[in-house]
């Protein structure tokens, strides 16, 4: 059965349009059992795939309507969904054969009729559609019935007041109680995909059409499931029991085989869980949702790839899933870049005093990898795990250490880099492997990399004897350095300077520095901090020594953990786009909807004070009537806000500003929260404030290119 | 949902281009075109410009790719790219560029099927053949009949599965099929181990077959629960559509109405007690900095009544080698300079047995003193009637109303392709 290769390769090559129509004409005569029309017919398909207009043999392509060939009419009808559009004047002399098959006595007709009618958005089309689009819906056949639901979805697109006017969102919500699973699946997409448009009518669910739809569930196909379980998202449960009761009864689905299935699961059980109140479930979802989650890394990359983007998130809301685990996210060394700088980030999450020495193991096999941005980033977490795992912390160093030796430039200037944090994280401790970051030097040639070196220097010049060489030395081509590098550098003499103010070289470096800064550079930056060094220097040089090497904070907890309120609006979003690039999608895709947990009585107290609301909802920009003749007004949007959350009790916020959940909330912490914090002791994963630390992370973070939000008329060509 | 459906060749022509939505043109294509088929380093299967997002898979030299410009369901996205090529195999074998030009008004067929207005409807293969096939069909009234069975089928709770189905011999082939991953460390300890497993079935049964299916298998949520019993602990399962999910969570059978012809029925992982069919062994010195010496044993590990076929073995050598010299007792070796590895064939090893490589590979001086990687030696084998996890079919017990008799087949085969790694 399988190599019934078709043959219609032959037809792949550019044709002229006047040959076409001669060929169609000529098939008029004599054409037995339509072989000439369908060979013309399929040229001119290939045509249009490669891109070559075809539009002008429109009337022509139109009479062949008349064959009694399915081949033929499926053909016809594919080249009107192509062109059907751009012809306005031409498309009514279809639509009494549209209408001809929409009666038709054959459902399978019926339902292409109408899917490829709602494929052309064109009014008259629209307008001849609106009654057997009627009767559809209610068609005895079921196929017909799932066809039209999707169907008002596209009118819809086309023209959203004529839909509604029409009532078809009350005939698509009496399709939910539809007998047949399929049809009602479709039905809730439908409903769905309209509530999500800017102009669209809103849709939630009650307890008892979500209750009808679990129902549907299990005779669904794959698809009808994930349709279904999206709808759940717009249920908002007012009741622990009823978030609890729902989780009991879609939970079976992570058995899926559908990787789609199982993540729409998670999201949905997920979401419930911010309204639970039975720590018992809540722990035994949490558990449950591990497994599945590994099993999808045993799906193609691209699979893997969406999966590991979401447990990167998944677990960093809830712990407890896949905390023993770390051994699966170890990369093999054949998978895809993508998937193994994910799993890398993940390793990092994962690891704890028990396995930190499992997971060094792996890092430093990782870097002597041949992808650069690989071993950068291994090399990286290296140094991220000794500042996480104090116990780890001699070995990371160890290891660190003979990365130098490789003299690989950048698996050095990467290895400096982070031991300059650890050196903040653990002072007094290492300083004594000073001297051998010093060979590197002259290989330093990346800014982060020198900045991060000289102000090893400075920090330490007491510490090392020839601090004030060296300083010259690197002061050599300071007109040069990028900015970054020169803030360093200018910092480090005054250091120099404080530290051994009785030496000559020091003085002349200082004062040679703090001319050029304030002189010579161009940057406001660097020369407002040369001024301010400048004068401190000037009026009281003994407490310019207080202030330049004033006691740093020590670094304390993980900044580039997304607090609580960020992630629980983003996890509303797993296993889309969103989950992938780690962003609402509203900050990234035109029209996207912002989500937030509606606040109810039922939501978690934890989850309500960390809610990050919605912004308020933007109102349409046609709203603005003025009386007089004019375009009417689009009616006013139907309660489609979720309820706003009531302000929130003492906890100004600055947008972005990270919060330490464990500072403030001693006692009303609900011990749901105690299981998620466990693994994160006080001041255990010291990044914070660190925002900048980590900016060669950034580089390799998977995100959207260039637009913002607004300028999309980018890729409308 | 989805926006526009695309499949291009290698030099980025399109094949295959069909638009869903009126949010975007034809044109996106030339988008793709730039931003991934002429971009040597592509580093991701999405891409993302402004609210335009590019989702592609490869087969054959092929570009599978589907656009979305709202907040798509990713993994859905991906799911239904894989569904495609699977639909295609089904129709016309491979799936490459010969045969989407051959098929492509099939594949229109199909895809304006598949997917209305970008969301991915009845994708059953069986079901689809009923009505989507390569002959011509002639619009005939008494077609009608035959067309609601076909709308019944396609939205009914069983949409995999024809009801008329009849086979004189009803019999029953299930496969068990492990793959075994394996990162063993430079020591020798084991840093991963764990087995994939698919249950593969090819079913011809009359009727409408109430099937049960049982294996010597525990599942295991808690680690603390693991205990020592003979039943095989297994990681997680995952199921075929057919399955009804609900009685597997309650009482643990798998039972299920099961498509006509070959389905994958689960998927399994386990990583506890794996038996690891193959060890390697290898001792490989750089001796200064113009040679590399090898000794690399194989030993098979399970009974000798079995054996190992198709053994490769992939030993990397530097990127400055410039000759191999080696010999085997068994098989062929030979130094493959454009992948910079010595590829040692095994046609057949015995169990029990043990089997060893010894060569040296000569260097050219180099300037750059950037050590050698050594990346892992990768093993790829195939061992039948062997199961790594050591999990075993119980039964597979048929029921259907005529109360006919069947026959049923087991076979079992442990393999590894890509993911047995032994570092050094």
């Amino acid at each position: 059965m399988s190599s019934q290769g078709g043959q219609d390769a032959k037809f792949f090559q550019r044709g002229k349009i006047q040959e076409f129509r001669a060929e169609l004409h000529a098939a008029e005569a004599k054409d037995k059992k339509f072989v000439k029309r369908k060979t013309v017919l399929k040229k001119i398909v290939a045509n249009i795939t490669m891109g070559n207009d075809m539009s002008p043999l429109f009337t022509d392509v139109v009479q062949c309507l008349g064959t009694p060939l399915l081949e033929i009419k499926k053909m016809v009808y594919l080249f009107l969904v192509s062109y059907g559009r751009s012809k306005p004047d031409q498309i009514q002399i279809v639509i009494p054969n549209f209408l001809q098959d929409c009666a038709d006595r054959n459902p399978l007709i019926r339902a292409l009729a109408i899917r490829t009618m709602s494929y052309i958005p064109l009014p008259i089309v629209t307008e001849s559609l609106t009654d057997p689009l009627r009767h559809a819906l209610k068609d005895k056949d079921p196929y017909v019935r799932k066809t039209a639901a999707i169907s008002v979805a596209k009118v819809y697109a086309a023209d959203p007041r004529r839909m509604e006017k029409a009532g078809f969102v009350e005939l698509l919500r009496e399709l939910l109680q539809d007998s047949n699973a399929t049809v009602v699946a479709n039905a809730v997409a439908a409903l769905v995909e309209i509530s999500e448009r800017p102009d669209g009518v809103s849709f939630r669910l009650t307890l008892t059409v979500a209750n009808k739809l679990l129902t549907a569930l299990g005779d669904s196909s794959e698809w009808g499931q994930i349709y279904i379980m999206d709808s759940l998202m717009t249920f908002i449960p007012q009741e622990s029991r009823d978030a609890e009761l729902m989780a009991e009864r879609i939970i079976v689905q992570l058995q899926h085989g559908n990787s789609a299935v199982v993540l729409t699961t998670i999201k949905v059980l997920l979401y419930l869980m911010n309204y639970m109140e039975n720590r018992k479930l809540i722990d035994y979802i949490c558990k449950k949702m591990g497994p599945p989650l590994v099993t999808l890394l045993s799906s193609g990359p691209e699979v893997q790839y969406v999966a590991l983007r979401n447990i990167l998130l998944i677990i960093q809301r809830r712990p407890s899933v896949l905390k023993n685990d770390v051994k699966v996210f170890f990369c093999k060394y054949n998978d895809p870049i993508y998937v193994k700088l994910a799993k890398l980030e993940i390793m990092y999450r994962l690891a704890r005093e028990e396995n930190a020495n499992e997971v060094l193991a792996e890092l430093q096999e990782y870097a002597s990898e041949v992808d650069i941005d690989f071993v950068r980033k291994a090399v990286r977490s290296i140094g991220r795990l000794a500042i996480k795992v104090e116990a780890a912390a001699d070995r990371c160093i160890e290891a660190l250490l003979e990365l130098l030796e490789t003299k690989v430039t950048y698996v050095v200037q990467e290895a400096i880099i982070v031991i300059k944090d650890i050196f903040r994280r653990y002072p007094g401790k290492y300083e004594g492997i000073i001297p051998k970051l010093c060979e590197n030097l002259d290989a330093l040639d990346e800014p982060e990399a020198k900045a991060a070196m000289v102000w090893i220097i400075g920090q330490f010049a007491n510490k090392i004897d020839n601090s004030d060489e060296l300083l010259d030395d690197l002061v050599y081509t300071f007109l040069e350095e990028p900015t970054e590098v020169q803030l360093a550098l200018l910092t480090a003499c005054v250091k120099l300077f404080v530290y051994k103010s009785q030496s000559n070289t020091s003085k002349e470096l200082v004062h040679k520095v703090l001319k050029w800064a304030t002189e010579e550079v161009d940057n406001p930056d660097l020369r407002d901090r040369g001024f301010m060094y400048w004068r401190l220097l000037a009026i009281n040089p003994a407490g310019a020594g207080d202030i330049v090497l004033a006691e740093k904070p020590p670094i304390t907890t993980d900044s580039d953990r997304m607090d609580r309120g960020a992630l629980d609006q983003l996890l509303l979003h797993t296993g889309t786009l969103g989950s992938i690039y780690h962003k609402n999608p509203e900050t990234f895709i035109r029209n996207a909807r912002a989500k937030a947990l509606p606040d109810t009585p039922a939501l978690n107290e934890k989850s309500r004070h960390v809610l990050v609301p919605l912004p308020p909802t933007q109102l349409p920009l046609a709203v603005i009537s003025v009386p007089g003749p004019g375009p009417p007004p689009p009616p006013p949007r139907p309660s489609s806000p979720p309820p706003a959350p009531p302000p929130l009790p003492d906890r100004p916020r600055a947008p972005g500003a990270t919060m330490s959940p464990s500072s403030s909330h001693g006692n009303d912490e609900e011990d749901e929260d105690a299981e998620e914090e466990e693994d994160r002791p006080q001041n255990n994963d010291p990044y914070a404030g660190l925002d900048g630390a980590f900016g060669g992370y950034a580089a390799d973070q998977p995100r959207p290119m260039g637009g913002k939000r607004g300028d999309d008329e980018d890729l409308l060509f | 949902m989805i926006s526009a459906f695309f499949i291009f060749n290698q030099k980025g022509e399109v094949l295959i281009s069909r638009l869903y939505r009126t949010d975007l043109k034809r044109s996106i294509s030339d988008v793709f075109r730039i931003q991934v088929v002429s971009n040597s380093d592509v580093r991701s299967p999405i891409i993302t410009l402004g609210s335009t997002s590019f989702f592609h898979v490869r087969t054959n030299n092929l570009y599978i790719m589907a656009v979305t410009k709202n907040n798509a369901n990713a993994a859905l996205v991906f799911e239904y790219l894989y569904r495609f090529i699977s639909i295609a195999k089904s129709y016309f074998g491979k799936v490459d560029e010969e045969s989407v030009k051959s098929n492509f008004v099939l594949i229109y067929e199909l895809i304006d099927e598949i997917l209305d207005f970008g969301y991915p409807q009845n994708s059953e293969i069986d079901t689809l053949k009923t009505y989507i096939t390569t002959e011509s069909i002639r619009v005939q009234p008494t077609a009608v009949e035959e067309s609601s069975k076909i709308t019944t089928q396609a939205t009914g709770a069983t949409s995999w599965r024809r009801p008329d189905v009849k086979y004189k011999k009803n019999e029953a082939f299930v496969d068990v099929i492990e793959t075994v991953n394996l990162t063993m460390s430079a020591k020798g300890t084991i840093l991963r181990a764990d087995v994939d497993g698919h249950i593969l079935m090819r079913a011809y049964l009359s009727g409408t077959p109430e099937c049960k299916f049982g294996l010597n298998d525990k599942l295991v949520i808690d680690q603390s629960e693991r205990g020592s019993s003979d039943a095989v602990e297994l990681d997680d399962c995952q199921f075929h559509q057919c399955v009804r999910l609900n009685d597997f969570d309650s009482d643990r059978t798998i039972s299920f109405i099961p498509p006509d012809g070959e389905f994958e029925l689960m998927r399994y992982r386990s990583s506890n007690n794996v038996n690891l069919p193959l060890k390697v062994l290898p001792t490989v010195n750089e001796i200064g900095t113009s040679q590399v010496s090898y000794i690399v044993s194989v030993r098979t590990n399970f009974n000798p009544k079995l054996s190992a076929t198709n053994v490769v073995l992939r030993i990397p050598t530097p990127l400055n080698t410039t000759s191999v010299d080696c010999k085997v007792p068994n098989g062929k070796a030979k130094y493959v300079p454009a992948e910079n590895v010595i590829i040692w064939k095994i046609p057949r090893i015995q169990g029990g047995q043990e089997c060893t490589l010894s060569g040296t590979a000569q260097l050219t001086a180099t300037t750059h003193r950037q050590s050698w990687a050594r990346p892992p030696i990768d093993v790829d084998f195939q061992v039948l009637m062997f199961t790594a996890s050591g999990l075993l079919v119980r039964f597979l017990k048929v029921f259907e109303k005529s109360n006919y008799h069947s026959i049923k087949w087991v076979r079992y085969l442990t393999k590894a392709s890509g993911g047995y790694q032994i570092r050094f």
